[in-house]
């Protein structure tokens, strides 16, 4: 497997697992307005996975399918983070993960728009701007709920708990990440992180929320070594129908 | 005999977006060229939001728009860059979303007042609408909920 394609695939699995997790929401988050902005969240997140899984299928050149990619691959294939495979929790755990991923996110595409592969470039240009939305609701949620009543104050920081051990596998630089960065297709990790927790401690100081002092880092989902229990788990939901029915399509 | 681009232009502008049918196609910014190869007729359309369930109603409403004129071969060329903005809604697009109850973009990021009864009075309830393109705002002098076309 190349580098290029498996980085693909890490940008493509991302928005693919947490895109699905984030769709589980539709019909019971806790208001109307959050329910439309979750679905439109998953929407932007697949609309981004058929981009960059549509890319990585012409780079792998063994005639698969974004598809394929998709709804034909078992969970050691997948090369998303951890992080995006973690239950939804509550309503107040979700919005934690998704803020943690779209600091990261953002970052990661912000510095794609400036890739040495055209195509990378463009697909970061484009999915950048529906990130920008993601984040700036996802960072007010946070806001608003951390330095909100004391239960939704404590259920925010035992999610920022739950979820910080999850943030180091985003930037842990491993061969894929190093080709990557000398090729100059995608920015140094090192980079991203010193942004992201400029973001990220602006955020939960205005949240009132106390980030854990612990660089302890759960790893193995973007190298596919050793994903969570859970990844089979949102893989039975998803690629239901094309393992039931092989090559359905309507 | 070949239509002339210029025609081809005009019907497109026929086309009525399937969310939002108050506007066309064209003053939706998406169709982002027009050109004959031989007898096909290539049409590239950029997609609003990546995931916008629209994009492939829009091209099959082109294709089908086509053929009712007369020209049996299109073909629709998806291209993601440069990415949509919506600082191409044409003017007449932003007078007819108006219209149609929906506050057209501004590149302050609000809208300006409301649709319905023209207050500058105006409040968010959410960033994220009816569909990607929008977000939800709400008029404190007339009350009304109503979407604004958010800048993208």
């Amino acid at each position: 497997m190349s580098a290029y394609f498996e980085f693909l695939l890490r940008m493509g699995d991302n928005t693919l697992i947490l895109g699905h997790r984030v769709s589980e929401w539709c019909g019971h988050a806790p208001v109307i307005e959050e329910d439309i902005a979750l679905a439109n969240t998953a929407l932007d997140l697949i609309g981004q996975t058929q981009m960059w899984l549509g890319l990585a299928a012409e780079v792998e050149g063994k005639g698969r399918t974004p598809d394929d990619l998709a709804m034909l691959r078992d969970a050691w294939d997948f090369r998303n983070v951890l992080m995006v495979e973690k239950p939804n929790g509550d309503f107040g755990q979700t919005l934690m993960r998704q803020f943690l991923f779209d600091a990261f996110h953002l970052e990661m595409l912000k510095g794609l728009t400036a890739s040495s592969e055209p195509r990378v470039a463009e697909i970061a240009a484009k999915a950048v701007k529906e990130v920008h939305y993601h984040v700036e609701r996802s960072g007010d949620t946070v806001i608003g709920l951390g330095d909100g009543t004391a239960e939704s104050h404590a259920r925010m920081q035992d999610a920022l708990n739950l979820m910080w051990p999850y943030v180091g596998e985003m930037f842990a630089s491993d061969d894929v990440d190093t080709e990557m960065r000398s090729t100059g297709i995608a920015p140094d990790l090192n980079q991203l992180r010193i942004a992201f927790d400029a973001h990220v401690g602006a955020v939960m100081a205005d949240a009132t929320l106390t980030i854990p002092d612990s660089t302890f880092a759960h790893k193995g989902g973007k190298s596919g070594f050793q994903h969570t229990e859970h990844l089979g788990h949102i893989l039975t939901q998803m690629q239901w129908l094309q393992r039931a029915y092989p090559g359905a399509s309507w | 005999m070949k239509p002339g681009i210029a025609q081809i232009w005009d019907w497109l502008d026929q086309v009525p977006d399937p969310e939002i049918p108050a506007i066309s196609v064209v003053d939706l910014g998406i169709v982002r060229g027009v050109a004959w190869d031989g007898d096909t007729l290539e049409v590239a359309v950029t997609p609003t939001y990546s995931g916008c369930p629209a994009t492939s109603v829009i091209s099959m409403d082109i294709e089908t728009a086509m053929i009712d004129r007369g020209i049996e071969k299109t073909r629709i060329k998806t291209q993601i860059s440069p990415p949509w903005t919506t600082d191409w809604l044409s003017d007449k697009g932003r007078a007819k979303l108006e219209d149609y109850g929906i506050a057209p973009p501004r590149a302050a990021g609000g809208p300006v007042r409301c649709p319905r009864c023209k207050s500058e009075n105006l409040d968010r309830i959410s960033q994220f609408g009816s569909t990607p393109c929008k977000a939800q705002w709400r008029c404190l002098d007339c009350l009304e909920p109503f979407d604004y076309f958010k800048c993208i």
